[in-house]
């Protein structure tokens, strides 16, 4: 039997009651386990009808290094202790990026096999412990060591080599890149728990302000694409991405708690459902089929809107996953949001800004809200949370029928990626 | 290469690339399918039955990249912000792709690089410590 032919669907129906985020940024002082109990308790204390602690049965925590980063392994049962949890089943998922949106599906899978009714699940990661080479090094790891990583390639590198195809492929250019950092920081800026709660506008001012301060030349920026093409701003990393193209190195973490649906309303009154969701595995850049988009990402999505029996034009605002600049426009073509090599030319449109046609990133992204790598795809399911129960402040998305939303979570180049699809229970 | 019995591993690939400055894969016997990663299964229909396979070295550029910020490893060889990298991504003339790095090419220039550019294979100075196929323009 084919193994993607059949029709996939929960054993039961799963709702989400609850979301908590820790302060994205960077935190000296601060352990993964730190920042975990930071977004549990966040959590705890936007709990519509609050939870004891002791109901939850079970948790999944999505964690990408914590070994090479806090040289700290078996990182789940530290969780159980922090959270006065033990001895309830605590197991850790490392997916690469998509470490804790493999976490919500294990969390959603076992509460849909029957085993669980409370589940708690998130992620984190403490990733500004070590310098730059240090985390370009350890971020490199979830490539292909034998066969990516010994030509030179990083992180940054392989997404570089997927913007060179996408830009000589379709019309796709270096301004598109850069507007879609220019959306996701004025996003962010509306976000108090971004790292980069500031427009580019801002950060643009500031150094000319800066140089004026110090007495140097002031740089004659007009608009923030001057700032953007100013390389001593702007640095290169990878061509053709430069610095703000990159999201951010992040400590934080994020968590959600899920229930089956016969059980919400004793948490809340606004729950959201699990409508559909789609994980998928892709091989690396070389050997995919396309260098302008991942096969895995198509996959997944294909198995979340039918399991939601839904089209990506009923989707009303997503998070997906912007490592990089380029990474957003192939989400938004992978996704069916636009036709391939559309994507750039929507940015530039402004059809994905907040007040867009299809707002993608609300949270500022992973580029602007920051990128603790095992957190970010719970981080991006607690804002789609927000969006739908109509609770995510400046940045809400205007449009009062918003109902179904989207996660797109990768891990790597497009190794993994996990699709979610969100639905306000009616 | 029938006669040749070496396992199929990275440890093989490695001593080709650095021994024999040859680029050698696998090809399945059942399928045909290539494979630049010697690997014992074929991944495109599960047959056992691999053998080995060189490559003529003939290629055309299919992406690249120019690196700034720099892995430790190439650190190490003095590359960094003032001195990037080239490295990309090769269709070989028989048709897989592999990961490579791009020499003989300005990668402080960029812009001046063309994918769709004919290449060969050049493991003229391969490190033997982190061998890795490497291409120059032909």
């Amino acid at each position: 039997m084919s193994t993607t032919s059949r029709k996939r669907q929960l054993g039961r129906p799963v709702s989400i009651v609850g979301a908590g985020m820790s302060r994205f940024g960077a935190f000296a002082d601060k352990d993964s386990r730190d920042l975990f109990v930071e977004a549990f308790l966040d959590m705890l204390d936007n709990l519509d009808q609050g939870i004891d602690v002791q109901d939850i049965e079970c948790a999944y925590v999505g964690n990408y290094s914590s070994d090479l980063f806090e040289h700290q392994g078996h990182t789940a049962p530290i969780i159980a202790d922090w959270l006065g949890m033990t001895p309830i089943p605590v197991t850790r998922i490392e997916n690469a990026c998509a470490s804790s949106g493999s976490a919500l599906r294990e969390g959603v899978m076992a509460i849909a096999s029957g085993l669980y009714d409370i589940v708690l699940v998130g992620g984190m990661e403490k990733m500004t412990s070590l310098p730059t080479e240090g985390v370009t090094d350890v971020l490199a790891t979830a490539a292909d060591g034998l066969y990516e990583v010994p030509a030179g390639l990083t992180f940054p590198g392989i997404f570089g080599a997927i913007a060179t195809a996408h830009m000589d492929r379709y019309d796709t250019n270096l301004d598109h890149l850069l507007k879609v950092a220019i959306k996701n920081h004025e996003n962010g800026a509306l976000n108090p728990k971004a790292q980069f709660n500031v427009t580019i506008q801002s950060l643009m001012e500031r150094r000319m302000t800066r140089a004026q301060e110090r007495g140097q030349p002031v740089p004659e920026y007009v608009t923030e694409m001057d700032f953007l093409n100013d390389p001593g701003a702007n640095p290169w990393i990878a061509w053709p991405l430069r610095l703000y193209d990159c999201a951010p190195i992040t400590d934080g973490a994020a968590c959600v708690l899920l229930v089956a649906s016969e059980l919400a309303h004793n948490f809340t009154d606004k729950p959201i459902d699990i409508a559909g969701t789609g994980q998928a595995s892709g091989r690396p850049l070389h050997d995919a089929d396309e260098l302008t988009s991942l096969s895995a990402a198509k996959a997944a999505a294909s198995q979340a809107y039918e399991m939601a029996g839904v089209t990506a034009d009923d989707i009303q605002v997503a998070e997906v996953h912007d490592c990089f600049t380029i990474a957003e426009i192939i989400a938004t073509e992978d996704l069916g949001f636009f036709a391939p090599g559309e994507g750039g030319r929507a940015v530039d449109e402004g059809r994905t800004a907040l007040h867009g046609d299809k707002p993608i990133n609300t949270s500022g992204g992973l580029k602007a809200k920051g990128h603790p790598v095992g957190a970010s795809g719970v981080g991006q399911v607690a804002e789609i949370f927000h969006q739908l129960r109509g609770e995510a402040g400046e940045r809400q998305v205007n449009n009062p029928n918003l109902e179904l939303g989207l996660t797109h979570n990768v891990g790597g180049t497009g190794g993994t990626c996990v699709v979610n699809i969100l639905r306000r229970a009616g | 290469m029938a006669e040749d019995n070496r396992a199929f591993t990275a440890a093989a690939f490695n001593a080709y690339l650095t021994q024999e400055k040859k680029l050698v894969g696998v090809r399945c016997r059942a399928c045909g399918t290539l494979s630049p990663e010697p690997r014992p299964m074929c991944h495109a229909c599960h047959g056992r039955d691999m053998e080995w396979h060189e490559f003529s070295g003939m290629a055309r550029l299919s992406t690249f990249t120019c690196i700034s910020i720099v892995p430790v490893s190439m650190s190490k060889k003095g590359y960094g912000r003032d001195n990037p990298y080239c490295t990309g991504i090769v269709t070989l003339e028989e048709g897989p792709r592999l990961s490579a790095r791009i020499i003989g090419v300005d990668a402080r220039n960029p812009q001046d690089i063309k994918t769709g550019m004919e290449l060969v294979l050049d493991l003229a100075e391969v490190d033997p410590d982190n061998p890795t196929p490497a291409f120059r323009p032909a």
